[in-house]
């Protein structure tokens, strides 16, 4: 661990500060933006496919599918290099953007699915008998129910989004990762590893670790909030 | 249209074809070996931040100190993206002399200590994200069970792998296969730092395209071609995975959860 306790290393990370908060601010930009159009695109797929009606279904299946059993790296290269040759590039961050989009609107669309498909069907007909239509449906009696199943796996996708963002590397972006390793090998600036690795990586910890716990502490306070209802349900019962 | 001919003849070049089937390979051979790996020392990982409690004086203090030390790990491997701890690995991580004087799989000495240097940040990466799966598993063990094993007069050690490890990963097999086909995909992160699975080769092959597919440059039917062909081949591993992850969930299900140890 050469440069650890080194402190010139560490007067370079910290001269160049701006490099990494500059990064970070990317990064986090770029996982917004990628966030907000997960969510659209999530909503739309996650509704297509609980709609019960068959060819909605399929496209939103055949989306899920392709999106999560290729990797992340190949959607980027593949939407980024396309754009390029194709003489029409929005540049990295944007390309960036919209593939982080593309990725996690395929997970949180199965978030959204599981959290509605786990309301009894009974609520729908009941709703339906009522004369609510699909909207009101949707906004007045499965949402308030669903969304407790639907918010903390959402919240561990923003963690991973973020993560994710290290992925424009590979198509020469300027997010935390990217920026941290060019200052590390710079002819200028290099050498300094051991410092500027820890940097970036506690960088990405004090945003993902907040979040990570949230959601798995707000999941494990809901299966146990459960439990307990399936148990006095069984008390009254017997 | 030519250009799309020309950039499909790439495909029938045998060469290109061998080419990227090593690194079919080379892609299963890093996710098999980081999730085998990763459960070894995940379950380690798990054990550690799950028991070890209780105990008196200087023991209290070294499993207070040993439970905290995993939880470190897993929490901060978990909150931190793969690719710094590949950057971290081609730094600092120390390779055996034997791949710098040894070619394996016919790689040279250079791509064999990165291969070997990318398998550990994956391994390390890879066994925290196992850790938590395993931990569940432990959880949904019955406290039943250990009460039991206590009054047959089996210690801890014999207690966890004779009777709660087993059911354990039992029940998580399907998560874990899953966690295969994550591997799968994040193994593509090895292609920013060398070339050897399938993502770095086709990008090689993509940035080449102009020697082999006769019209002297870079087409955009060389990019769709290229990285549709690596989309098709992950795709059809990784969905042929999550096929049998889902048949797997469905039978345990259907099974109810005192079967686990009704046919043992």
């Amino acid at each position: 661990m050469s440069g650890i306790f080194d402190a010139a290393a560490w007067a370079k990370v910290w001269a160049y500060r701006g490099t990494f908060i500059k990064g970070f601010l990317t990064t986090l930009e770029t996982a917004l933006i990628g966030l907000v159009l997960a969510l659209l695109l999530g909503i739309l797929f996650g509704l297509m496919s609980t709609s019960g009606k068959k060819p909605l279904k399929i496209i939103s299946r055949v989306y899920v599918e392709v999106v999560q059993n290729t990797p992340l790296l190949l959607q980027l290269c593949f939407l980024y290099y396309a754009l390029a040759f194709s003489g029409n590039s929005p540049g990295i961050i944007v390309t960036g953007m919209i593939s982080l989009g593309i990725y996690h609107g395929a997970y949180v669309s199965e978030v959204i699915r599981a959290g509605i498909e786990a309301i009894p069907k009974g609520q729908f007909e009941a709703a339906h008998s009522q004369g609510f239509n699909y909207p009101e449906t949707m906004y007045y009696i499965i949402l308030p129910q669903s969304i407790k199943l639907i918010l903390p796996p959402l919240v561990n996708q923003m963690s991973n989004l973020i993560k994710n963002t290290s992925c424009l590397y590979i198509v020469g972006g300027s997010d935390l990762i990217s920026l941290t390793y060019s200052f590390v090998t710079g002819a200028t600036t290099g050498g300094a590893y051991a410092p500027a690795y820890i940097v970036s990586g506690v960088l990405f910890f004090i945003i993902c670790f907040p979040l990570s716990t949230i959601a798995s502490s707000w999941e494990s306070s809901l299966k146990q909030r459960e439990s307990r209802n399936a148990q006095q349900a069984k008390n009254a019962e017997g | 249209m030519d250009t799309l001919g020309a950039s499909l003849s790439m495909l029938g070049n045998q060469g290109i074809i061998i080419y990227l089937l090593k690194g079919v390979a080379f892609t299963l051979l890093i996710s098999v070996i980081s999730v085998l790996a990763g459960l070894v020392w995940g379950s380690i990982l798990a054990l550690v931040r799950n028991y070890c409690v209780g105990g008196k004086g200087v023991g209290k203090v070294v499993r207070r100190i040993l439970r905290f030390l995993a939880t470190a790990y897993i929490e901060i491997f978990r909150n931190t993206p793969l690719l710094l701890w590949i950057f971290i690995c081609l730094v600092f991580c120390p390779v055996p002399k034997y791949f710098s004087t040894h070619q394996i799989f016919g790689l040279t000495t250079a791509n064999g200590s990165l291969l070997f240097r990318a398998c550990i940040a994956l391994i390390l990466f890879t066994s925290s994200v196992i850790a938590e799966i395993v931990r569940g598993g432990l959880n949904g063990v019955a406290f039943g069970q250990f009460e039991a094993a206590h009054s047959q007069g089996f210690n801890t050690v014999q207690t966890m792998w004779y009777i709660i490890l087993p059911q354990a990963y039992r029940n998580i097999i399907p998560t874990l296969l899953s966690q295969v086909i994550t591997t799968i995909k994040d193994s593509s992160y090895l292609a920013n730092v060398a070339v050897i699975e399938l993502m770095a080769r086709t990008r090689q092959m993509m940035n080449s395209a102009y020697m082999y597919n006769g019209t002297g440059t870079v087409n955009v039917s060389d990019v769709f071609v290229m990285f549709g062909a690596a989309a098709v081949i992950y795709f059809i591993i990784n969905f042929t995975l999550s096929c049998v992850v889902r048949t797997m969930q469905k039978r345990q299900k259907k099974r109810p959860a005192v079967a686990v140890n009704a046919d043992t």
